[in-house]
């Protein structure tokens, strides 16, 4: 590990990806996540990297794409209006097999929204960000030393798995700042990638970067190789946290700046008596379905601490099959909940619990 | 500590230029003085001089900042009451530029004011600790270019290193050390040395014009002691 710096979750998302090796970035300015752009164009020029600012959004997921192709790493970074006009770039790069790198600082929304954070970009993120069949990697960092350190992850998982990866951030983690001990500087992507147009030199058949397959049974076919390969994720690649879990009667599902408002509540509701944990999903796909399942054999409710309107809620049911309650404490349009809402949330769970 | 009618905050975004100058206005106003703060900031949407608008109104200071700040609205606006900060010479100002050049730019149009009344401190903040600051080019290279956005030149400057909570006194006197010599460099003072004022006791004797600051908390960020779970994969 390298010297602790004091970083805003932007540029240690910007610091990280380069140190992991990504000399290419594209992207187009919104707020909250603008210094990520900012901090590329100041750091790329030295390093010999690019960093190009795009007329658009659009193009901006289209030159990912163009790079990626030729099987070096990219990225783009965007907020929630920018990435959904991303959404036809990322099914692209998915249906295409191509590795990338998508940030998403979300604010509130739906449409332009505001400009303060949000977590309501999950269903987005987690149902495949564009049109097919498909999914991409989702990660949802809780502190600016995650945001450096999933990064980096992201970057290698999109790559050994050649699909899109996105970190879901929000726009108090892109502009908090906190010490971080960078990692070292690494490049697992390597120059001979069979896959990638690097030119045939006419020593092999040219390989075809597209989409497109004009013969169903081909594109069904691609479907499900790509759909077995999700299955291989989804058993390997899970990452979450458990806190006070133990002994817990109530779990609390909470990811990134939501968790940190838990962690809060949850140190306060012990010292009254009542025994609350939490699983923090750190991946959102895959989504840790199995650790939900396992604590839904254990505790008694579920609270789900969201900055939407209960998106997460549902996938927590889907995984623990409905077998115990699942509540809410939500706050949205760029609200976040106090550690004294949890807090409540959590009495009303323990009081109604002690009368049945 | 000496101060003049007007002082300035301006350096590297991130380097602590809000929190500096909400304590050192609360510091002015504790010497009996009339005290007013701007926030020039057009560059940073969240954390800004606003966050602290309950402290300064209890502690009688004046604050002039955009109605849209910490609003949904990302407009890069200037209020013009900001204006009497340079007028009304009866009142000491605290002004709180935005990070970089970029958020200096701003300040260019009172500059011509603040050069006649020639009663101005014009501060860089430095942060050792911060990835862009880190050795005496790359923080000099900012320095100049917020020199040039607004006009302004630097009259001394403020050792503000530190890690958050991390923060140690070593970090602040080796931040002391790289301030003296980055002053060295572009000949002017170093006017103090802030840090949290729990490390009080620790700094007093051991960095010159030792500057106690208050830091701003976020409701939302885990308090002090709180550990993390189990990370599963």
């Amino acid at each position: 590990m390298s010297e602790t710096v004091l970083m805003k979750g932007n540029e240690a998302i910007a610091e990280a990806a380069i140190l992991a090796g990504c000399r290419h970035y594209f992207g187009y300015p919104i707020t909250p996540q603008t210094e990520v752009a900012a901090y590329m164009a100041k750091k790329m020029p030295k390093i010999g990297g690019t960093f190009l600012q795009a007329e658009s959004e659009i193009a901006a997921i289209n030159m990912v794409y163009g790079v990626a192709s030729t099987g070096h790493p990219a990225m783009t970074s965007s907020s929630s209006p920018g990435i959904s006009l991303k959404a036809e770039g990322i099914s692209y790069l998915a249906g295409a097999d191509l590795p990338a790198l998508i940030i998403n600082v979300q604010r509130g929304g739906p449409g332009l929204g505001g400009i303060q954070p949000s977590q309501s970009d999950y269903f987005l993120a987690t149902r495949g960000p564009g049109h097919g069949d498909f999914h991409v990697l989702v990660f949802a960092p809780s502190s600016v030393q995650e945001m450096a350190d999933l990064t980096g992850r992201a970057l290698h998982l999109a790559w050994k798995y050649r699909m899109p990866a996105m970190l879901l951030a929000d726009g108090t983690m892109g502009q908090m700042m906190e010490p971080v001990n960078l990692p070292e500087p690494s490049n697992a992507f390597g120059d001979d990638n069979p896959w990638a147009a690097t030119g045939t030199e006419m020593k092999r058949p040219h390989n075809i970067i597209t989409s497109l397959d004009l013969s169903p049974e081909n594109l069904e076919k691609q479907n499900f190789e790509r759909f077995e390969r999700y299955k291989k994720i989804e058993e390997s690649e899970c990452l979450w946290e458990e806190y006070m879990m133990d002994d817990a009667e109530i779990c609390i599902v909470a990811c990134g700046i939501t968790a940190r408002v838990s962690r809060n509540a949850i140190v306060e509701a012990r010292k009254q008596g009542i025994k609350v944990g939490m699983l923090r999903p750190i991946t959102l796909w895959p989504f840790p379905k199995k650790a939900l399942a396992a604590a839904a054999d254990k505790v008694n409710a579920f609270l789900c601490v969201e900055m939407n309107m209960g998106q997460m809620k549902e996938d927590v049911e889907l995984a623990i099959r409905c077998k115990k309650p699942v509540e809410l404490c939500s706050r949205v349009g760029g609200m976040i909940p106090t550690p004294d809402e949890v807090l409540e949330h959590i009495r009303q769970i323990a009081e109604g619990g002690n009368k049945a | 500590m000496n101060h003049k009618r007007l002082t300035l905050f301006a350096g590297h975004y991130g380097s602590g230029k809000t929190n500096i100058a909400l304590n050192y206005a609360l510091w002015l106003r504790s010497q009996g003085l009339k005290v007013t703060v701007a926030d020039l900031d057009i560059v940073n949407p969240y954390f800004r001089t606003k966050d602290g608008a309950e402290q300064l109104k209890a502690a009688g200071v004046r604050l002039i900042s955009s109605d849209y700040a910490n609003s949904n609205v990302d407009l890069p606006a200037l209020p013009g009451e900001a204006y009497s900060l340079v007028d009304d010479k009866s009142a000491c100002g605290v002004i709180d530029v935005g990070g970089d050049d970029r958020g200096a730019l701003a300040l260019g149009r009172y500059v011509p004011g603040i050069r006649e009344e020639n009663d101005y401190e014009m501060l860089f903040v430095l942060n050792k600790a911060r990835p862009l600051t880190r050795n005496i080019d790359d923080a000099l290279e900012v320095f100049y270019e917020i020199e040039a956005a607004c006009a302004l030149p630097f009259t001394a400057i403020v050792n503000n290193t530190n890690l958050g909570p991390l923060t140690k006194a070593e970090d602040v006197i080796a931040g002391e050390r790289f301030a003296q010599e980055f002053a060295e460099r572009v000949k002017l003072p170093v006017k103090m040395s802030c840090a949290s004022e729990k490390l009080s006791a620790e700094l007093q004797n051991k960095v010159s014009n030792f500057f106690p600051i208050q830091i701003m908390q976020l409701y939302y960020m885990e308090k002090e002691g709180t550990s993390l779970g189990k990370i599963n994969l």
